[in-house]
């Protein structure tokens, strides 16, 4: 009996990742290294005006004095950052506008990819800013969001383009101080998305990054900033992946957003970095800062992250209520399997009156997974009648996986109400028993447990993205029956 | 060549943590018919259904079970399931966050495939959801709810009825399905098993009590004790139990035990 549950186990680990491949294509890399005129050759390929090199310069300096957090509930390897390529660019033919100017081969690398961005083939009702590496290879559908005054470009475009939003809004909620990784973002970063809202519109259609890493060696450092005008609305996704490899690669993001009175705006993600194999080799370190600011009154954020890849995830999307009545929330799926490690959760200040916060965090652990989850709930003296609300489930399969919990509350205000609820639970066996004597087999019952389980923030997911991390889910936990 | 009987049991033998407690049981089951295993708590009862169903708490070391002269013994749990035994447990467990109707939706479903057959659709899925509910009586907010989370042990014992209703199975075993039940609730149990009930489906129930067979009439009262079937007759002998209780089987099977290991030595 036990050998069939090994081989059982076994059989099922074997459930490969399916975004593995790696595109050949000729790609401008810079040597290795960092430095200064690392950073100044950056800036210097995306022939950026003055302001933004000293920015990135001003990042740099600041950089070099800071030490890597250690706070976290995780194991990370010594970094050697002489040892990454902090730029490396497709070589596209022409410049892409049009799609026609599009390389064929990367065409075909998104494709595999899901995301089609070819004029018929795109998907409907999702405008994508299609990302590998260092550059932005093709946002579709900005022509019909400019008709409705929607910015909607890689940021080096925006630099060009319009750099007196850019230089508003950049660096106004992640200062360039503001973490070891966000600073290291603020000096190398090499492209992202950049998105506007104006007053009152409700963006008609998803808007999408997909971000890819395909050159070995290379870091990813992408910027993302969405500024979501008066009364304006827009549901934004992020996707990733990265092909298989023996060495671990850095990714290290900054997202921003800013709402204005009365705007909202709904920001998911679906997290599926390669995660390094079973014995732990390789997979992406994400170390993200995502943050967001409800600068309006009766403003609106709504992060919502699936998390399922990644040898080692430190990010903790978060809202500053700033404006009266302001809502910030927080859904999130975390998942580690085999040797993954996750530290992740949110923080939610409550600055002005009235401000409301959810936060809802399901932990899933298998193997030999570590998963934590870390929050911070902060009312400051002025916001009379703060509430916030947290939840916070671990799923544990197996017994040499881990689930941690750590919260933080801060309370200023008497008047606030912070409510923290906890559990922990392990599927059983007999609950997968039960399923298999009703003829389902104990990979399919696994996924339907962790489903129902997850389904309160899967549900907070675009549909059409949903049924997606419903199957990645499954996916990510295939071979870890306890 | 096709055997005459559904399910066959010779000389099971099986242990737990290395005590022997099934200790060499025999058992026939032909299509349709109705069998009913008494006998007192810590026989072996529920420990036969585990084995049955592929559960491995117990460990089989001897003797054989063939199930429409498969060899059962070598199929997984979910093959079994889906070769059509069915058991509504003593004990059923709760599933937090998965609807009742995505469980049914996916066993079916999986049971159909085993058979070649096409998934059902939607609409018919829903249509024989609505018709097996109301043929064991069950409260329509129950299939809207997760898979027996907080539902009361009533409750639980008639979903347990009520899958087996979907499911159709050719074996259905019910271990201790009527423990707990007030005279109503054994009532609709009793008759939607007898309702669901095609002529070719054989019931295997597990009991402590005569009343479950006062509305599910078996063909053969078996009387475990101690691991083995000690006793085996019509219905009437679960009458005779009810007025005399388990004693004098334990007894009369004490004897025979020690009579049978000295004839063997
Ligand atoms: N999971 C288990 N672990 C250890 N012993 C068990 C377990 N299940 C049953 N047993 C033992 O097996 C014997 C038979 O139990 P069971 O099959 O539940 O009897 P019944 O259903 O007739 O009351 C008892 O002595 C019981 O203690
Ligand atoms: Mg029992």
């Amino acid at each position: 009996m036990e050998n069939d549950q090994d081989k059982v186990l076994d059989e099922l680990t074997s459930g490969e990742y399916k975004y593995g491949f790696v595109t050949d294509i000729e790609t401008d890399v810079i040597p290795k290294g960092l430095s200064e005129d690392v950073v100044r050759l950056i800036s210097a390929k995306k022939e950026e005006p003055e302001w933004m090199l000293e920015f990135r310069l001003k990042a740099f300096r600041h950089w070099q004095t800071m030490k890597m957090p250690a706070w976290a509930h995780l194991k990370i390897p010594e970094i050697n950052y002489q040892d990454i390529i902090f730029y490396a660019a497709p070589m596209q033919k022409p410049a892409p506008g049009s799609l026609s100017d599009v390389d064929p081969e990367l065409l075909k690398t998104f494709d595999k990819l899901g995301i089609p961005l070819g004029e018929q083939k795109r998907l409907t009702g999702v405008a994508v800013d299609a990302v590998m590496d260092s550059i932005s290879v093709k946002t579709t559908f900005r022509e019909s969001l400019a008709e409705l005054g929607i910015i909607f470009c890689s940021f080096s475009e925006a630099v060009r383009e319009h750099p007196s939003l850019v230089q508003k809004y950049l660096a106004s909620v992640v200062p360039y101080t503001d973490n070891f990784f966000a600073t290291l973002n603020s000096a190398v970063f090499s492209d992202g998305s950049f998105c506007y809202i104006p007053k009152g519109v409700r963006c008609p259609m998803e808007l999408s990054t997909y971000f890819r890493i395909n050159a070995s060696n290379t870091g990813q450092f992408e910027r993302t900033l969405l500024i979501a005008d008066e009364e304006s609305y827009v549901s934004y996704l992020e996707g990733c992946t990265a092909p298989m490899r023996d060495e671990n690669q850095l990714h290290a993001a900054v997202v921003e957003i800013i709402t204005e009175r009365g705007a909202e705006v709904k920001y998911s993600t679906v997290q599926n970095w390669y995660p390094g194999d079973k014995e732990g080799k390789g997979g992406i370190f994400n170390f993200v800062t995502k943050r967001g600011i409800c600068k309006g009154d009766d403003s609106k954020i709504s992060w919502t992250q699936v998390e399922t890849g990644s040898a080692i995830t430190w990010k903790y999307p978060s809202c500053i209520l700033r404006g009266n009545n302001s809502v910030g929330e927080f859904y999130s799926v975390a998942v580690t399997n085999n040797y993954q490690q996750a530290d992740t959760g949110t923080k939610m200040i409550h600055i002005g009156r009235n401000t409301k916060s959810t936060i809802v965090s399901k932990g899933i652990s298998a193997g030999f997974g570590q998963n934590s989850y870390r929050g911070l709930v902060k009312v400051l003296g002025k916001a009379e009648g703060a509430r916030n609300y947290s939840q916070c489930d671990s799923l544990l399969l197996g017994d040499k996986c881990g689930a941690h919990t750590f919260p933080y509350i801060e309370v200023d205000n008497p008047s606030a109400i912070v409510e923290h609820e906890a559990t922990t639970s392990r599927i059983g066996e007999d609950q997968i028993f039960y399923c298999n004597q009703r003829g389902i087999s104990t990979e399919d019952a696994i996924g339907l447990i962790v489903n129902g389980y997850a389904r309160e923030v899967i549900n907070k997911l675009p549909m059409e993205f949903a049924v997606e991390a419903q199957k990645l889910l499954q996916i990510s936990l295939e071979g870890s029956v306890g | 060549m096709k055997s005459e009987f559904l399910l066959q049991i010779k000389e099971l033998k099986a242990t737990i943590d290395n005590k022997e407690i099934l200790k060499g049981l025999n058992l026939e089951v032909k299509p349709g018919e109705i069998h009913a295993i008494m006998g007192p708590n810590g026989s072996g009862k529920s420990t036969l259904a585990n084995v049955l169903t592929g559960r491995d708490i117990a460990t089989v070391t001897h003797g054989s079970v063939t199930f429409e002269g498969k060899d059962l013994l070598v199929m997984s749990p979910e093959e079994r399931a889906r070769e059509g035994i069915f058991l509504s447990f003593q004990y059923p467990i709760e599933i937090p966050g998965v609807s009742m109707v995505n469980f049914m939706k996916t066993a079916i479903n999986e049971q159909r495939k085993h058979r070649g057959l096409e998934p059902l659709s939607a609409s018919e899925f829903l249509r024989q959801m609505r018709e097996k509910k109301e043929l064991v009586e069950i409260d329509s907010a129950l299939t809207n709810r997760s898979v027996n989370e907080g539902f009361s042990g009533g409750e639980k014992k008639k979903n347990e009825i009520f899958q087996m209703a979907m499911l159709e199975p050719r074996l259905a075993l019910l271990d201790e399905t009527d423990s707990g039940l007030d005279i109503d609730a054994l009532r609709i149990v009793a008759n939607g098993v007898n309702k669901i009930r095609r002529t070719d489906t054989s019931v295997i129930v597990i009991t402590h009590y005569q009343r479950l067979l006062d509305y599910i009439v078996p063909d053969y009262v078996h009387v475990m004790y101690d691991g083995r079937i000690v006793r085996t007759a019509g219905p009437e002998l679960a009458l005779e139990l009810e007025e005399r209780g388990y004693d004098w089987i334990r007894k009369e099977a004490d004897v025979n035990e020690e009579t049978w290991t000295t004839d063997r030595k």
